[in-house]
């Protein structure tokens, strides 16, 4: 990083107008990630990225106008951001601009991108480029293209994305999709981008479940990965909870108390069918899909305390798996579908515990003061994040299977409910600010975190969607 | 028949009355039910002496409290509360007709899903209580709503202790 010097001297001369202009507006700390390494004791280390809160804000200003529905806030930032120049297509204006927000937005949120100012240069085909231009502003990437709205009512973007430094031409390709799916050609663009960059694939285009509360009313909605494009999925004057997906990204499972009492049901996205998949007497709950399709973990008291039990995705062949006088509860799949991270109390208090999908041979995995819960494995299944409870305050956590290393990723609050993004580069949660439930994101290495403030009512239990 | 119509009407009149009245709700819910079998011979009078009176929905009775509280993370009934089951428990059995159900609720701190297990594990720790005081598994169901359904919202001490309850509900 050649320019860091001249950084850490305007990082000095930004510091008293960012943390004033932060607490104005977010009237929140600036305090970016905090660490807490078991090795370290409990020292924590804090990073703050002051030029890239200032950034945030920008584009917390930016996020407002570009829509009423849904504010999002960013804090923090990477720490090696890829230097990119994304210039607005050439072609339909309208359109052009919209793909820009929604892949500025997306690039900007994942905390891995620098964005680079174009201003005054807007070459959208190759032969306009002059690369000495973009290496002169600091870019590393340089993203180009036209959208044209055809002449069969669906919109094709073209884009290239350029190596500035090499001169050469990362990727080139062309996205289509139907009049009404602007921004998913914009998520389609940005995934691309992600994927040639970082070597990651992109999770702009993927779907997050939640279920918003608005006094006594629950809805279950689903929403683009960004939090626009939300669609009601289910709602109703009782208490919704647990939504997960199927690994096709087609099924939703869920807990409602429609008849009264949890039960487990089942629906389709795509024609909005439903079924009941357990309805015993007590609580039916805690559903999660195996990552073959072939059957769920759910959690019933049919036979006394909660109890996990597997069953085939049409309700058939239940049988129980664990035998514990004590709760266990929070069923979840490794991604190669052979164990089982739960949550039970049975050594007192809510701990994380693993288990073969067999059954037996459990064990505790999560030590230490506090309490623990909702485990859910990394998609590389090396590790698992889940929700930590400790000096009443509940935080997001990650730990490493291998070293059994502790890593709390979040600054503590009301922090529950932790999902990793399919790419397992992001991590969503249920969090409050301002008095409302909302959606957060972190980092899976702590370093940012983004708000995403829905229109209104409490939004609660997300739960991000797989690749399509 | 049209008489039957006029003293059912009367009859939902009543009950609405009845209903309207702020003083004890828990109490108002039992309209007696042999009022509306007996087609009251013209002007039906009051129909309130042929019914005896019912502990339940006396005001000044143990059986007018229908909440368990516990501390955090407890799903045992503590002492304090246990007259109020055993009375219940004796009731139902005196009662072998009457039916309840005891709902668990849980604070929201912990999970969703596991306080559902502690709302659920609350409930069937009351229904437990009462059959071993004489009433009948049957008498009895019990659902939780974990942390779904909080009667106090804070996230403060004062609500959460009042959202760490299991009501007995007729």
């Amino acid at each position: 990083m050649a320019l860091r010097p001249s950084t850490e001297l305007m990082e000095l001369l930004v510091k008293p107008l960012a943390i004033w202009l932060s607490c104005k507006i977010r009237s929140k700390p600036l305090v970016i990630a905090i660490r807490l390494s078991p090795q370290a004791g409990k020292s924590l280390v804090i990073r703050t990225g002051l030029l890239q809160s200032m950034l945030g804000l920008l584009l917390l200003a930016q996020a407002s106008v570009a829509s009423a529905v849904l504010t999002i806030e960013i804090i923090g930032a990477g720490e090696h951001q890829i230097p990119v120049a994304i210039v607005p297509f050439g072609g339909d204006s309208k359109l052009a601009q919209t793909i820009n927000e929604v892949v500025t937005g997306d690039l900007q949120r994942s905390g891995l991108f620098r964005l680079v100012d174009p201003a005054g240069k807007s070459p959208h085909e190759l032969a306009e480029v002059s690369y000495p231009d973009w290496q002169m502003r600091g870019a590393d990437a340089l993203a180009i293209g036209t959208v044209a709205l055809q002449t069969n009512g669906r919109i094709e973007a073209r884009f290239r994305l350029l190596d500035v430094v090499k001169q050469t031409e990362l990727a080139g390709q062309s996205v289509s999709a139907n009049d009404d799916q602007v921004r998913a050609v914009g998520h389609r663009v940005a995934d691309l981008i992600y994927e040639k960059l970082t070597g990651d694939k992109g999770v702009f285009s993927t779907r997050i479940a939640y279920v918003n509360r608005q006094g006594k009313k629950f809805s279950l909605m689903v929403a683009d990965s960004d939090g626009y494009n939300e669609q009601t999925v289910l709602a109703q004057n009782e208490p919704i909870m647990s939504p997960a997906w199927s690994p096709d990204g087609s099924h939703l499972v869920y807990v409602s108390f429609e008849t009264g009492h949890a039960a487990i049901y089942v629906q389709s996205l795509y024609t909005n069918q439903r079924m009941v998949l357990a309805d015993f007497r007590g609580s039916n709950s805690a559903p999660a899909w195996s990552p073959d399709g072939k059957q769920l973990a759910v959690v019933l008291t049919r036979d006394g305390s909660s109890q996990i039990y597997l069953i085939r995705p049409d309700g058939s062949g239940i049988r129980r798996i664990t035998f514990s006088a004590a709760i266990d509860t929070e069923p979840n799949f490794s991604p190669d579908g052979q164990s089982l991270l739960f949550t039970s109390d049975r050594g007192g208090s809510a701990q994380i515990y693993s288990m073969p999908v067999g059954g037996g041979a459990e064990q505790r995995i999560t030590f230490g003061e506090g309490n623990n819960f909702s485990p859910r494995y990394s998609p590389d299944g090396k590790g698992f994040v889940y929700a930590h409870f400790s000096n009443g305050k509940f935080y997001i956590a990650a730990q490493d299977f291998q070293n059994g290393q502790v890593e709390i990723l979040t600054a503590g609050g009301w922090e529950k409910k932790p999902s990793f993004a399919p790419n397992g580069k992001l991590i969503l949660f249920a969090s409050e600010a301002r008095g409302r439930g909302i959606l957060a994101t972190v980092s899976s290495d702590g370093r940012v975190q983004q708000h995403m403030f829905t229109q209104s009512g409490d939004a609660r239990e997300p739960v991000w969607g797989p690749h399509l | 028949m049209k008489k039957l119509v006029i003293s059912i009407v009367l009859v939902n009149l009543l009950a609405a009355c009845a209903s309207e009245k702020p003083k004890a709700p828990e109490a108002a819910a039992p309209v007696p039910p042999p009022v509306v079998t007996a087609p009251a011979p013209e002007a039906a009078p009051a129909p309130a002496p042929m019914v005896e009176v019912d502990s339940l929905n006396d005001p000044a009775s143990i059986l007018a409290k229908r909440s368990v509280y516990y501390p955090f993370d407890v799903s045992a009934v503590q002492d304090a509360d246990k007259p109020i089951v055993v009375a219940h428990a004796k009731y139902l059995s005196e009662h072998p007709d009457r039916n309840v159900r005891v709902e668990g609720n849980a604070d929201e701190r912990g999970s969703n899903e596991y306080n559902l297990a502690l709302g659920q594990r609350r409930a069937d720790g009351v229904k437990q209580m009462l059959v071993l005081g004489g009433a009948k598994a049957s008498q009895i169901e019990t659902v939780s709503y974990g942390e779904e359904k909080p009667k106090a919202t804070g996230h403060d001490e004062a609500s959460w202790s009042q959202n760490r309850r299991s009501d007995i509900k007729y």
